[in-house]
């Protein structure tokens, strides 16, 4: 049992340098998916192990912590691996299509490589308990997401993923700088430790300083405004497989680690009385009105949905800066529910680009007509982002409104509904100029003559967005799975 | 810089000395200073050495691109493949203890391979780095 839970990260790290080596478009497509879904098998049964609160705790290298590296797993640890692999496998589906579409052919090892790697590098992130290793993982991640945005088909995907690699690499070293000052201070890098023997070094200047260098690293790359300005750029010029991917994972799980430095890291009360919860609240805010602002503003849908990322992420900060059972269940719900959301939206986005070439909503006019079934699942996911009961946008924001209420921030209850009536416009925006408008001709871009792609979806492209889609609906009406790992992570980090 | 005799001859001299003492430190990083990424970065700077003497071609020849690809993924294998081992023995990933017949024995052969593995894949990443790079440069 313990064995599974290293499996999770070994398993893509010893496949990822042997898919670099096949020269084979399918066998490194097939050797990707089948990581994804084992992944997925084992971080269900996880989930599954620990969700009444218990834990599984492994020892690598068999060092006992605090010494050696501990992964200590418990719900929260597992339903993030969870989310990470799930919509690893979404986007695994879809590659087998878009892939050799968008990267030239030699590359398409390396591009799965670099997939698995970073697969790998947020799973690390999730199952680690051990701050220095979680570093290690982050950069792992982060490296191999440089190198993907970088493959898309623009040029401007170069640009946009040197930005990232900058700001990525600033936010890293804060962490890394946090960590270092963290472990001056106590001598230890194993959560747990640090976080039992907090009282007896709580005093040093050291230890603020060093939940301010980690906040604002972590901050960074989970692009929680105003550090969000590498964000639109990179997931609108990545290529879709990887926009799916990382728009769902990467920036949810660094506000997963956000979550573990305040709330197991440190104690609660240590930065509540820092006002930290205050201006939290206030940048979530300020996220969710300017992210939906920007997002309507935009004529590009990748570009709309990275923006609706910024709010979406808003709403997560909200919900843990509110400090109450019901906040933190709805920042953690989120983490999962715009997963499935943003996924479904960017592989709408893609089957669009893949067919058309293009995604600037101008030319779209009128392809709904052409593309039913993908336009009915992208509205069905746009209405999850907007909220409507019966999805599972609903569900979060239902609880976030009540924490909120619970709390007496009455400034929040009018920005999540204010955002929600923003995010009515930017949704309304895909859906008038796909549907409503009167159909024009599409403008084709770039299709070699005999080229079949503008006829039809392929299957593989149309059931990722199905699934995508149903679960939306699915977990919307079946909260109780969700909602279950979701408070009792919550509650184990307000120890209640 | 091909026709220069005394670089010529220089780098024919203090290539394998530059082999030699990566070795060195590659093996002799489990009691001294040294290990893997340091070995790794000494030995590709003598490829760098000789292909910036003889160029890129002559480099090429030397040592190819596609065994780079090969060396840099094997050594991520090797690495990986010490913690399976340690696994399917009964132990936790990377655990060292349960490859020899000893803790300490298992504990010393452990470390060396993978310290191997390491200077494998750093080396050739460097070398492959470089050539990245210089074959940017179009050939005169």
């Amino acid at each position: 049992m313990e064995q599974l839970t290293i499996l999770l990260i070994v398993i893509p790290l010893m496949v990822a340098p042997i898919t670099a080596l096949i020269p084979s478009e399918k066998v490194t497509w097939l050797l990707t998916l089948i990581v994804c879904l084992i992944s997925l098998g084992i971080s269900c049964y996880i989930l599954y192990e620990v969700i009444d609160g218990s834990h599984v705790i492994y020892e690598l290298g068999g060092w006992r912590p605090p010494w050696g590296i501990e992964y200590k797993i418990d719900s929260l640890n597992a339903f993030v691996a969870l989310i990470v692999s799930a919509i690893g496998c979404l986007s695994c589906l879809f590659a087998y299509r878009s892939v050799p579409d968008e990267i030239e052919e030699k590359m398409i090892p390396l591009f799965y490589a670099a997939f698995q790697l970073c697969l790998l590098g947020l799973l690390g992130i999730a199952l680690t308990g051990d701050i220095f290793n979680l570093f290690v993982f982050l950069e792992i991640s982060s490296l191999s997401s440089y190198a993907l945005i970088s493959m898309g088909k623009n040029r401007k995907a170069l640009t946009a993923a040197f930005s990232y690699l900058i700001l990525g690499t600033i936010g890293a070293t804060f962490f890394l700088i946090g960590v270092g000052f963290l472990f001056a201070a106590s001598g230890s890098l194993n959560t747990a430790d640090i976080a039992n023997r907090f009282d007896t070094f709580k005093d040093m200047q050291l230890v603020e300083t060093a939940l301010i260098f980690m906040i604002m690293g972590i901050a960074l790359k989970a692009a929680i405004f105003p550090l969000h300005s590498w964000l639109p750029n990179a997931y609108s010029q990545a290529p879709s497989t990887v926009g799916i991917f990382l728009s769902a994972t990467a920036t949810k799980v660094s506000i997963y680690v956000l979550l573990r430095i305040l709330f197991d890291l440190y104690p609660i009360d240590y930065w509540v009385d820092m006002l930290l919860p205050q201006i939290m609240l206030s940048l979530g805010c300020v996220a969710v009105i300017y992210g939906s602002y920007r997002a309507w503003q935009q004529t590009e849908m990748k570009r709309l949905l990275a923006f609706s990322s910024v709010a979406q992420i808003g709403y997560i900060v909200i919900g843990f800066s509110l400090v109450n059972q019901l906040g933190l269940t709805a920042a953690i719900l989120h983490l999962f529910n715009h997963a499935l959301i943003k996924s479904t939206l960017f592989i709408g986005a893609g089957i669009i680009l893949y067919r058309t070439n293009t995604t600037e909503l101008g030319n779209l006019r009128g392809l709904g007509k052409d593309m039913p079934w993908t336009f009915a699942a992208i509205t069905l996911a746009g209405l999850s982002l907007i909220g409507v009961p019966g999805t599972v946008g609903f569900v979060t924001k239902w609880y976030l409104l009540e924490a909120a209420v619970e709390k007496g921030m009455w400034i929040v209850v009018i920005t999540i509904v204010l955002g929600s009536a923003l995010a009515i416009g930017y949704v309304w925006k895909i859906v008038e100029n796909l549907y409503f408008r009167s159909k024009r001709k599409v403008r084709i871009q770039d299709v070699p003559s005999g080229d079949s792609a503008i006829a039809k979806t392929p299957r593989t492209m149309s059931s990722a967005l199905w699934i995508g889609a149903l679960l939306c609906i699915f977990f919307g009406l079946n909260t109780e799975l969700s909602f279950e790992a979701a408070s009792s992570a919550a509650a184990a980090m307000l120890k209640q | 810089m091909a026709n220069d005799l005394i670089l010529r001859v220089i780098t024919k001299w203090l290539s394998p000395i530059i082999i030699l003492f990566a070795l060195y430190v590659q093996f002799h990083g489990d009691y001294s200073p040294g290990g893997g990424f340091q070995a790794g970065v000494i030995f590709s700077s003598a490829i760098l050495l000789y292909s910036l003497t003889y160029g890129l071609d002559a480099a090429l020849q030397l040592i190819p691109e596609y065994i780079l690809r090969i060396g840099a993924s094997l050594g991520v294998l090797i690495y990986g493949g010490v913690g399976v081992a340690s696994m399917i023995l009964g132990g936790n990933f990377l655990n060292y203890s349960v490859l020899g017949s000893t803790p300490v024995a298992g504990q010393h052969l452990g470390i060396i391979i993978i310290e191997l593995g390491v200077g494998i894949t750093v080396a050739s990443v460097m070398v492959l780095l470089f050539f990245t790079f210089a074959r940017r440069v179009a050939p005169e």
